[in-house]
C-alpha cells in the first residue's frame, strides 16, 4: 500500500494540473500582444464586476445612518463606524453559535457515513451495487419540497427536539448521497483492488480492512466532504425555514429577519451578510483547493 | 467518456478506474456469498434504510397527500386522484401556478444561458494558463461560498428600482455614467423581472461552471492540440473544430447542474424580493401554500417540481452509469 497512496487523485485535481503549453501565435508578434492585452483586460474587467457586490457590502456596512441615502451610495464612508457591525452581531450572535453547533456535527457525521458507504460501493461490492448507488445518488438532486411536508411530521413523531437537533438530523441524512459519491470516486481512484484482495487473503474482514487500511488514507476525501457539508448546512435556508424559527434556527433565518423588513437598515443588513458569510469564506480562502474538489464531485461524473 | 476528462491514465490504479469486482463468476454456495457480500450490505444498510424512508418513503407520502382532499389543517376528506393537479392548471386563482411556471421559465433561460456563457468565457480566457491564474479563479469562484440569503441582501440593494433622480444601486452608476437609458426596474418589472432575478444567481454560479469547463479543457489530450498545431490550424480552427467539440460532456453536466438548481430556486428569491406575486416560482409557491395549511395543494406543486427535476436527472444518472460501465 505504499505506492499509489502517495498520489491521491481528487475530483477537481485537473484544475490544479499544469495548463497545456501552446504557442499557436508567435510570441512577440503584434497579434500576440493585442490578444494578450485583450485577454487580461477582460479578465480584470470581470474581476471588478464579480467583486462589486463585495465592495458594496463592506463599504455600506461601515457607513453611519446619515450616509445611507440616495446620494453617494457608491462612495467610501466619510466617517467609518462599527455601529452597524455591533447591531448586526447583537442580532445574529446567538444564531451564529447555533449554526456552528449545527454545521460541525453534520460535517463530521455525514462524512463518516459517506466514507463507509463509499468504501463498500467501490471496493467491497455486491451484485446490484451500481443500481443501489444510483438510487442513493437520486436523493441528492430531489427538490426537498417533495419531502418537506411529511418530514415535519416525522421529526416531531420521532421526538427530535425542534431547531438545531432536527436540522442536524435532516442535513446528515440528505448529505449521505453527496458524501457517498465523493468517497466512492475517491476510493475507486486511489485504492488498488489488489490491496483489498491481499487483505482478504490475510483473513481481514470488512471492518478490519476499512479501519486499518482505508481510513488512514482517507484524509483528503474527508477534507472535501467536511468542507462541503459544513458549507451547505451553514448556507442552508430551505430546511431552516421549514423546520426552525428565529429563536432556535440557524443564521440564515436570523439574517433574513434582520434584512427582510419592509424598510431594512441596509448598513446593519450588510454587516450581517458579511458576518453570515465569514465562516464559509474563510473555509474557501484557506482550503480553496478542496472546496473545488467538492464542487467537481457535484457534477457526478468523476 | 465519463472518465476520459477526469483521470489521467498514469494515475489510474492497476485494474482501471472502474470499481473492482470482489466477487468471482461461477457457482457459489449461498453462505459463502453471504460471507462475501453480507458485511458490505450490513455496513451500508443504515444509510439504505434512512434514504429508503426519508427520500423514497416521504416522496410516496407527499404523492399520496397530493391526491387527497385536504386543504386545511383537518384530516383529509377523501381521495381525489389527480384533481389537485388539474386544479393547478385549470382552477388556480389568477392562474397563479401558470404564472409561477412562466416566471420560472424566464429565470431558467436567463440563468442557464448566463452561467454557461460566462463560465465558458472565463474558462476560455484562463485555460491556457494566465499570469496569476489562481487569483482570477479564486475571485471568480468566491461567490459560490456565499449563501443566497447573504448575497440576496446586497443584490436587493444593487437592483434598486429607482431611476433618474431617485436612482440607487446599479441604476445610480448608469445615471452617473450618462447611461440613463439602461436604468430599469430590475426584478420589479412585471414581465421581465425574473431575468433580473437571475443576475445574482449568474454571479454566484458562473465560477462553478468555469471550474467545470477548465477541468474539461485540461482533460483534453495534449496530442490533439499538438496534432492541430502540426497541421497548421489557426487558433480559431483549433477551438472551433478540435477543442469545443470535446467539451460536449462538460456542457451536458453544466446544463444538468444549473437546470436542476434553477427548478429548485427558493433562497435567492425569498432573500431578494421575499414572497411576492411578481417573482413567485413554484418552490416559493409551495411554501406560501403551506403557510395557509393547504397541504394537498402544496404537495401537488412539490410533486410537480419533483417530476420535472426527475425528467432531467434520471436520464442523466442512467447515462453516467452506462458510460462508467463502458470505460
Amino acid at each position: 500500500m505504499s505506492t499509489d497512496v502517495a498520489t491521491p487523485h481528487l475530483p477537481g485535481e485537473d484544475l490544479v494540473a499544469p495548463p497545456p503549453r501552446q504557442r499557436l501565435v508567435v510570441p512577440g508578434s503584434r497579434n500576440a500582444v493585442v490578444a494578450r492585452t485583450v485577454r487580461y483586460a477582460l479578465l480584470i474587467f470581470f474581476v471588478l464586476i464579480v467583486l462589486m457586490p463585495l465592495y458594496v457590502l463592506v463599504v455600506t456596512s461601515f457607513k453611519s445612518g446619515r450616509e445611507i441615502g440616495v446620494n453617494g451610495q457608491w462612495n467610501l464612508p466619510t466617517e467609518w463606524t462599527f455601529a452597524s457591525w455591533t447591531k448586526a452581531w447583537t442580532a445574529l450572535g446567538p444564531s451564529f453559535v447555533r449554526t456552528l453547533q449545527l454545521a460541525i456535527p453534520v460535517a463530521l457525521i455525514s462524512s463518516f457515513i459517506g466514507a463507509a458507504n463509499g468504501f463498500v460501493l467501490s471496493r467491497w461490492r455486491f451484485p446490484g451495487a451500481d443500481v443501489v448507488f444510483t438510487l442513493i445518488l437520486f436523493g441528492m438532486f430531489i427538490p426537498y419540497q417533495a419531502v418537506m411536508i411529511p418530514l415535519r411530521e416525522v421529526v416531531v413523531w420521532l421526538g427530535i427536539p425542534s431547531g438545531i437537533p432536527t436540522l442536524i438530523f435532516v442535513h446528515t441524512i440528505y448529505g449521505i448521497p453527496i458524501c457517498t459519491l465523493i468517497f466512492r470516486n475517491y476510493y475507486a481512484t486511489i485504492v488498488p483492488v489488489e490491496i483489498i484482495e491481499a487483505s482478504k487473503v490475510d483473513g481481514a474482514g470488512l471492518l478490519r480492512t476499512f479501519w486499518s487500511i482505508i481510513l488512514p488514507i482517507s484524509m483528503p476525501g474527508f477534507v472535501v466532504t467536511i468542507i462541503w457539508q459544513f458549507t451547505s448546512s451553514w448556507n442552508d435556508y430551505l430546511f431552516a425555514i421549514f423546520l426552525s424559527n428565529t429563536r432556535n434556527g440557524p443564521i440564515t433565518i436570523a439574517l433574513n429577519a434582520l434584512a427582510g423588513a419592509q424598510s431594512p437598515d441596509y448598513a446593519a443588513s450588510m454587516a450581517g451578510a458579511l458576518i453570515t458569510s465569514l465562516p464559509t469564506l474563510l473555509v474557501y480562502i484557506l482550503l480553496g483547493r478542496w472546496f473545488i474538489g467538492g464542487l467537481m464531485a457535484g457534477s457526478v461524473k468523476n | 467518456m465519463a472518465t476520459n476528462t477526469q483521470v489521467p491514465a498514469e494515475v489510474r490504479p492497476p485494474g482501471g478506474s472502474q470499481p473492482g469486482r470482489t466477487h468471482r463468476p461461477g457457482r457459489m454456495h449461498w453462505h459463502s456469498r453471504l460471507r462475501q457480500w453480507g458485511p458490505g450490505l450490513l455496513l451500508l444498510s443504515p444509510s439504505l434504510i434512512l434514504l429508503a424512508i426519508f427520500v423514497y418513503g416521504l416522496i410516496g407520502w407527499t404523492i399520496n397527500l397530493s391526491m387527497q382532499d385536504r386543504h386545511t389543517a383537518r384530516p383529509s376528506k377523501g381521495f381525489v386522484g389527480l384533481d389537485n393537479y388539474v386544479n393547478l392548471f385549470a382552477n388556480d386563482i389568477s392562474d397563479r401556478f401558470v404564472h409561477s411556471l412562466k416566471n420560472l421559465a424566464v429565470f431558467t433561460v436567463v440563468f442557464i444561458g448566463g452561467t454557461l456563457l460566462l463560465g465558458l468565457l472565463w474558462a476560455f480566457l484562463l485555460e491556457r494558463g494566465a499570469k496569476a491564474e489562481g487569483v482570477f479563479r479564486t475571485v471568480y469562484l468566491f461567490p459560490m461560498a456565499v449563501s443566497f440569503v447573504a448575497s440576496g441582501v446586497v443584490w436587493r440593494w444593487l437592483m434598486n428600482a429607482g431611476t433618474g433622480e431617485n436612482a440607487g444601486g446599479i441604476n445610480a452608476i448608469f445615471e452617473d455614467l450618462g447611461l440613463g437609458f439602461l436604468e430599469n426596474p430590475w426584478w420589479t418589472h412585471p414581465n421581465w423581472g425574473m431575468a433580473a432575478m437571475a443576475m445574482p444567481a449568474i454571479w454566484q454560479l458562473s465560477g462553478y461552471i468555469m471550474a467545470l469547463f477548465i477541468a474539461g479543457f485540461r482533460g483534453i489530450s495534449h496530442d490533439l492540440r499538438e496534432a492541430a498545431y502540426v497541421d497548421g490550424a489557426t487558433s480559431y480552427q483549433l477551438y472551433r473544430h478540435v477543442l469545443f467539440p470535446q467539451l460536449t460532456p462538460t456542457v451536458l453536466s453544466a446544463l444538468i447542474i444549473t437546470g436542476h438548481m434553477s427548478m429548485k430556486m427558493f433562497d435567492l428569491i425569498m432573500s431578494v424580493s421575499g414572497a411576492q406575486w411578481i417573482t413567485e416560482v413554484p418552490a416559493v409557491y409551495v411554501w406560501q401554500t403551506l403557510l395557509t395549511s393547504d397541504y394537498a395543494k402544496s404537495a401537488a406543486i412539490s410533486v410537480f417540481l419533483l417530476v420535472v427535476v426527475a425528467l432531467v436527472i434520471v436520464p442523466y444518472l442512467v447515462h453516467v452509469n452506462r458510460a462508467e460501465k463502458r470505460s
